[in-house]
């Protein structure tokens, strides 16, 4: 798409105006602040300048203090929204996320909230190995009390940014690397997405894709390839991991009889099992055959190109498994 | 420097109200749970009184401290109300989380408990967030980390130090040093021969005091506060005291040497400093003995309170996970 803005332009742009409209939304993580760059891809860029160094600090390569700064400072009435820099290093700061950020609500019976967002950025494609480029979200989604959300374009990740910023409750907020610069219609100010509603993209009659992040660029693009075959294929952006939309997906499986879960996370206990297992715990009857799960190879994140390219799902594997559901 | 006087015979007293009802109510604690009445997992802080009510005499009704599950003692000594707090050891509605924290994480605002945790060593990573956010409100606010001498050794003790270090944050650390982690000895897992030595690694005042002596630990705590409270930063106080009892109520100790354990009891800090407060004119026998009274009287209410209360219902479990109520 020409014109228009960046997901990551997008981001920052969120980031600003949350910023702008309540001074008590801080940000802190590695690298973030003005003299570091504003992150290693400039994901905030001008905000330490524009807000002062108070309000956005830059930290120690700590993952587990980034993440106990972000829960306390919640607890005394401020909205962090801390940036783990990628999401393989959320694995550092497990027990703050798991243990404290989502169960302190909980736990006190209501009396304290942690009020975070959690960015980070992952995904295969950039030949970052197995240690830098995994998709973890099923760990959240797995985890009661966590908020799990993947935009897939510029005027999502704003609106579901300040959704997230919003929210009372700690939501992990997933950016796709390679998408960064994608392109996309640039969204108003104060745009909002509600976290846990999906996205129709396209609508269709023969087959109902549910995707997010990255896979609904590949999805749209099988969409486009199926239709040239003369097969109807709606596309669905879950947009929101967990909660996820369970109205929108049933209602549109319901339609088509045909459904596949597309993630790039690997397919084994991932999302598009509890996806898929939910549509046949609810439309055993209507559905002409099983749920397809499509995620990546059981297996890190390769180096080699080659490897990395067949590693994830693409359009074309989404297209193919299409048509024989299909056949 | 300026001229110093210790604590006046009113805070003294105070203090030590707060040393007998801890002993007093980890007396009833074993009691209760070997009569059966109640069933709950228990770290017996007996032999650990000095260290909270000496450092809880500094602190404001309004400072935050953040604890862990052998804790009791740290949360009476900050005021934490006796009926709320036996309510929720019994799981009961009236509790201080509505039965849902337990005995090991308990949460009260108003007395400042801001957070106790299960795990070993995660106390101070959120402490840091509390301070930062007294540090932005410039609220005077003092925040408060005890831990144990075995969380010395997981990461997040030292992320903790250096981020509070760096950013100046009005924090104390306070280590409890009972020479145990759990079953192990303090010399089969650390390295540094004093806790207190590892402050220099990040540039802030490390003291080792006698935890089981109330002006020691009055004196350095008063220091540390009021150096966090003036903007000074940090400080790593090590207080040396024993545990009386096994790692968790029901475990054996045969692991613990049982000369020294004997000798530690010997030196019970808390008939030694009624002794000392009677002697040296600051309390009389009939003061004290009416206020030990008056404690045990206000134990046996809070337990009666807690086991005529009501177990919350189970609409609960569906409650406080977010702060929208799952469907």
């Amino acid at each position: 798409m020409m014109g228009g803005i960046t997901i990551l332009e997008s981001i920052n742009r969120a980031l600003a105006d949350a910023m702008e409209a309540d001074e008590t939304v801080l940000i802190l993580g590695e690298d973030v602040a003005d003299p570091e760059d504003g992150g290693v891809l400039g994901v905030t860029k001008g905000l330490s300048t524009r807000f002062g160094d108070h309000r956005v600090r830059s930290t120690p390569i700590a993952e587990q203090a980034i993440v106990g700064a972000a829960i306390g400072v919640s607890l005394g009435g401020f909205k962090p929204v801390a940036e783990i820099m990628l999401m393989n290093f959320t694995t550092v700061a497990m027990d703050m996320i798991v243990n404290h950020a989502a169960k302190l609500r909980f736990m006190s019976g209501g009396q304290t909230n942690v009020p975070i967002v959690i960015r980070t950025m992952t995904g295969s494609g950039f030949a970052n190995g197995g240690q830098h480029s995994d998709y973890l979200e099923a760990w959240f989604a797995h985890t009661a009390g966590i908020k799990v959300v993947a935009p897939s374009n510029p005027s999502d990740a704003y609106g579901l940014l300040r959704s997230a910023i919003d929210d009372p409750d700690p939501v992990i907020f997933i950016e796709n690397l390679p998408t960064y610069f994608t392109k996309g219609e640039a969204p108003k100010s104060g745009h909002r997405v509600p976290i846990g509603k999906a996205s129709v993209v396209r609508e269709g009659s023969d087959v109902t894709i549910i995707a997010y992040a990255k896979m609904v660029q590949e999805a749209a693009a099988a969409v486009e390839a199926l239709a040239g075959r003369g097969i109807s294929a709606e596309l669905i952006d879950l947009r929101s991991i967990a909660p996820w939309d369970r109205e929108t997906v049933l209602a549109s499986v319901k339609k088509t009889g045909l459904a596949i879960v597309v993630h790039e996370a690997v397919t084994p206990f991932g999302a598009g099992a509890e996806i898929s297992s939910v549509i046949h715990e609810n439309l055993f009857d209507t559905l002409k055959a099983p749920v397809r799960r499509l995620g990546a190879a059981f297996c890190p994140v390769p180096f080699s190109r080659p490897l990395e390219a067949a590693f994830a799902p693409d359009a074309a594997a989404i297209e193919a498994a299409a048509a024989k559901l299909l056949a | 420097m300026t001229n110093r006087t210790g604590p006046d015979a009113a805070t003294l007293v105070s203090i030590y109200r707060r040393m007998a009802l801890i002993k007093a109510n980890d007396e009833r604690s074993r009691k209760v749970i070997m009569t059966g009445r109640l069933v709950m997992p228990y770290y017996s802080p007996r032999g650990q009184e000095v260290i909270p009510s000496a450092v809880s005499a500094n602190l404001n009704d309004s400072d935050y401290i953040c604890t862990i599950y052998r804790g009791t003692h740290d949360m009476l000594a900050k005021g934490v109300p006796l009926k709320d707090l036996w309510a929720e050891l019994a799981g009961r509605v009236t509790g201080t989380c509505k039965g849902k924290g337990g005995p090991m994480h308990i949460t009260h605002p108003k007395s400042g408990v801001m957070v106790t945790t299960g795990i070993v060593g995660s106390s101070m990573p959120i402490a840091n967030g509390l301070a930062w956010s007294s540090q932005l409100k410039g609220d005077g606010r003092v925040t408060v980390a005890y831990f144990g001498d075995g969380a010395s050794n997981i990461g997040a003790f030292h992320e903790a130090l250096n981020l509070a270090s760096v950013w100046k944050l009005p924090v104390v650390f306070v280590c409890q040093n009972n020479e145990w982690g759990e079953h192990t000895a303090y010399a089969k897992a650390t390295s540094a021969p004093r806790v207190a030595d590892r402050a220099a690694s990040y540039s802030m005042p490390g003291i080792r005091i006698d935890g089981n002596d109330v002006i020691e630990t009055y004196a350095a705590a008063r220091d540390a506060i009021e150096r966090a409270r003036a903007g000074g930063g940090p400080t790593l106080i090590e207080a040396m005291t024993y545990r009386f009892h096994g790692h968790i109520f029901g475990d054996a100790d045969a692991y613990m040497n049982p000369e020294r354990k004997q000798a530690a009891i010997a030196a019970d800090p808390v008939p030694r400093f009624r002794g000392w407060l009677i002697e040296q004119g600051h309390a009389d026998e009939a003061d004290l003995a009416a206020m030990e009274a008056a404690i045990d009287a206000e134990i046996d209410a809070a337990i009666d309170y807690a086991l005529a209360s009501d177990f919350p219902d189970v609409a609960e479990l569906g409650r406080d996970v977010f702060a929208a109520e799952a469907a």
